[in-house]
């Protein structure tokens, strides 16, 4: 199981560095999302997927899942979400106040 | 337990949110925002006093112990960190009362730069790897903000290009993290240092070392600095000024802990890697200060060769070494902080930053122009101001090492900083006053009091460097010694 999550995450990490290399901006904001996804999926991967009961006191058995991974993640996707707001909202000033979302355009002058 | 260790972390935050109830009263959220940095200043001293006397100050945040908990731990090396810090940011800030219009000042400029205080001062205290790459985040939420303030076209353009270039690096860094928790199940420091013990540092854990060193290099602007001429032109003088000061210091503060603490068992490729890296730095940083003629890209480019500078004492893996290094880091942050606080000033009078275009200051600014000369010496290293301390133990540790070449290429870049920056001296400063008085497009007054208490610091700095030699040498006694460390993390209740 713990091989095929690595897979999957390799293939969003995949997605998401295709995406970011593409010239829209857009595509380059989902892009990054995707790729956050893709190292969201590898965090919980990589503490071992579940291994055994709830982490509670009450659950009789031997083995528990750990619990830490799943409140990392917790964490890293309240921030990525976070980040992809603000920036889906400063693409769209860029894209108001600029004019285009293409990044071959957004390059700039030497000049300002 | 110290309940004092996170107030460093409390008192910016709190200043910062309080201020966002009073959006349009800009007087009480300066004096807010000063009392804030003074009161976190005075808690960073008393810090750095009772470390001196009682060792490392540790809190386990809400009782919860190591390494079940999260640990705040201010060790020497962290408080002098976090006292230059306030120093630095309280100057930045008041730089930016009269540096900064009125319509940023309206949208939040002071609680962002509060918040982008309190990340950086929970960076430097953390005793926990996934809390450091939250405060990473507080601080880089709060720096895009700050740097895409204003709205003009430059600045959207380069946010978009920072933040991409933060947020793939973020990913690679929790990546980084889930690796090393496979391996060795933990993200306390003081316990990730015990078990990378344990089990021997490996080809694996090394490998996942140098992934840390990717991350933290690109934060840190090791090598990958690619980024940071663009981004760090774009805001207004006095946020450039706390980015230049703070940001990249953060990712070396980062570097040094991690490959002192944890990945300190094969120097012999982490810290050759580091010092290749910070060779190649200090070279292309170096050619870039001397090939542009814009103030801002050649003060953009001299932050990269000193962390290239910096990064080659820790790579060095010596003592005596690391206290230069440590000793050169203080030294930046303020220098740093003041010719990013003078440049700005020199820009916003002239009203270009075209260094062809500026001339003459210092007939009506004579203040400016000295100071700048100051500073300028500081950076390259002219005894008896502070940067000349940093860099002989640097130096001296490179020729015992062996590692000769790289102490030329320190040497040469050092000229060409030198260089550099006297080119921005002479070229602005001197010659002919092409502007009158009434032509100016800003009076350049404001940096009097920033620029004067950075520039006494850097005079006190090396002049009473044997003084403050004897704290950072316990701040490297740690670094070196990383049981005193994990002790005072696993004793003190």
């Amino acid at each position: 199981m713990e091989t095929f999550m690595t897979i999957v995450a390799g293939i969003l990490l995949t997605i998401g560095t295709y995406l970011v290399l593409s010239r829209s901006l857009l595509r380059i904001i989902l892009g990054l999302s995707i790729f956050s996804h893709g190292a969201h999926l590898m965090l919980l991967t990589m503490a071992g997927l579940k291994q055994g009961a709830a982490p509670l006191v009450g659950e009789q058995t031997g083995t528990y899942t750990d619990p830490l991974p799943q409140a990392l993640i917790l964490t890293s996707i309240v921030i990525s979400f976070a980040l992809t707001a603000f920036f889906l909202v400063l693409g769209y000033r860029t894209y108001v106040e600029l004019g285009t979302d293409d990044m071959r355009e957004l390059r700039g002058e030497n000049d300002e | 337990m110290n309940n004092l260790v996170v107030f460093p972390i409390l008192l910016p935050l709190l200043s910062g949110i309080s201020m966002f109830f009073f959006r349009d009263r800009i007087r009480l959220q300066r004096k807010v925002a000063v009392n804030g940095l003074l009161a976190t200043l005075a808690v960073s001293l008393i810090l750095v006093g009772m470390i001196a006397q009682n060792g490392v100050q540790v809190l386990h945040i809400g009782g919860w112990e190591a390494p079940f908990g999260i640990t705040l731990v201010a060790d020497m090396f962290a408080a002098l960190l976090l006292t230059t810090a306030s120093i630095v940011s309280l100057a930045c800030l008041i730089y930016a009362f009269h540096s900064t219009d009125e319509a940023r000042e309206k949208f939040y400029t002071y609680p962002f730069l509060m918040l982008l205080v309190c990340g950086v001062n929970g960076s430097f205290l953390t005793g926990d790897l996934f809390n450091l790459f939250v405060f990473y985040e507080v601080m880089l939420i709060a720096s895009y903000v700050l740097l895409s303030l204003g709205g003009s076209k430059i600045q959207l353009r380069e946010t978009i290009k920072y933040i991409a270039i933060n947020i793939v690096a973020s990913m690679l860094f929790v990546i980084a993290i889930a690796y090393l928790y496979a391996v060795v199940g933990t993200l306390n420091m003081a316990h990730l240092s015990e078990r990378v013990a344990e089990i021997g540092q490996d080809g694996v854990i090394t490998t996942i070392s140098l992934l840390f060193l990717l991350v933290f290099g690109l934060k840190a602007s090791l090598f990958l600095y690619f980024w940071l001429p663009g981004s760090y032109s774009a805001p207004p003088p006095a946020i450039a000024a706390i980015f230049a000061a703070l940001l990249t210091k953060v990712g070396i503060y980062s570097i040094i802990r991690m490959f002192t603490l944890v990945f300190y068992h094969h120097p012999e490729v982490t810290h050759t890697i580091m010092i290749w890296l910070a060779a190649l730095t200090m070279i292309l940083g170096a050619i870039g200060a001397i090939a542009h003629w814009d103030v801002k890209k050649i003060l953009n480019y001299n932050v990269i060769v000193s962390v290239g500078f910096i990064v080659f004492g820790i790579g060095l893996s010596h003592a005596d070494a690391l206290s230069g290094a440590l000793f050169y880091l203080l030294h930046d942050m303020i220098a740093k902080a003041l010719i990013f606080i003078l440049g700005g000033a020199m820009i916003s009078i002239a009203g270009t930053h075209n260094l062809r275009e500026i001339s003459g200051l210092i007939s009506h600014h004579p203040a400016l122009g000295w100071l700048f000369f100051l500073v300028a010496l500081a950076l390259a290293g002219i005894p008896p101001l502070s940067g000349f301390v940093g860099k002989v133990m640097i130096l001296q540790g490179g020729v015992e090492k062996q590692f000769y070449s790289v102490v030329v290429i320190s040497l040469i870049t050092s000229l060409m900083v030198l260089y550099s920056v006297m080119k921005i001296f002479i070229n602005g400063f001197w010659g002919e006053t092409i502007l009158s008085e009434e032509e100016e497009k800003s009076t350049g007054r404001g940096i009097l009091i920033p620029g004067s208490i950075l520039a006494a610091l850097i005079i006190l700095l090396g002049i009473g460097a044997d003084w403050a030699m004897v704290y950072v040498e316990q701040a490297v006694e740690v670094l070196v010694n990383p049981s005193i460390y994990i002790n005072a993390v696993f004793t003190q209740p």
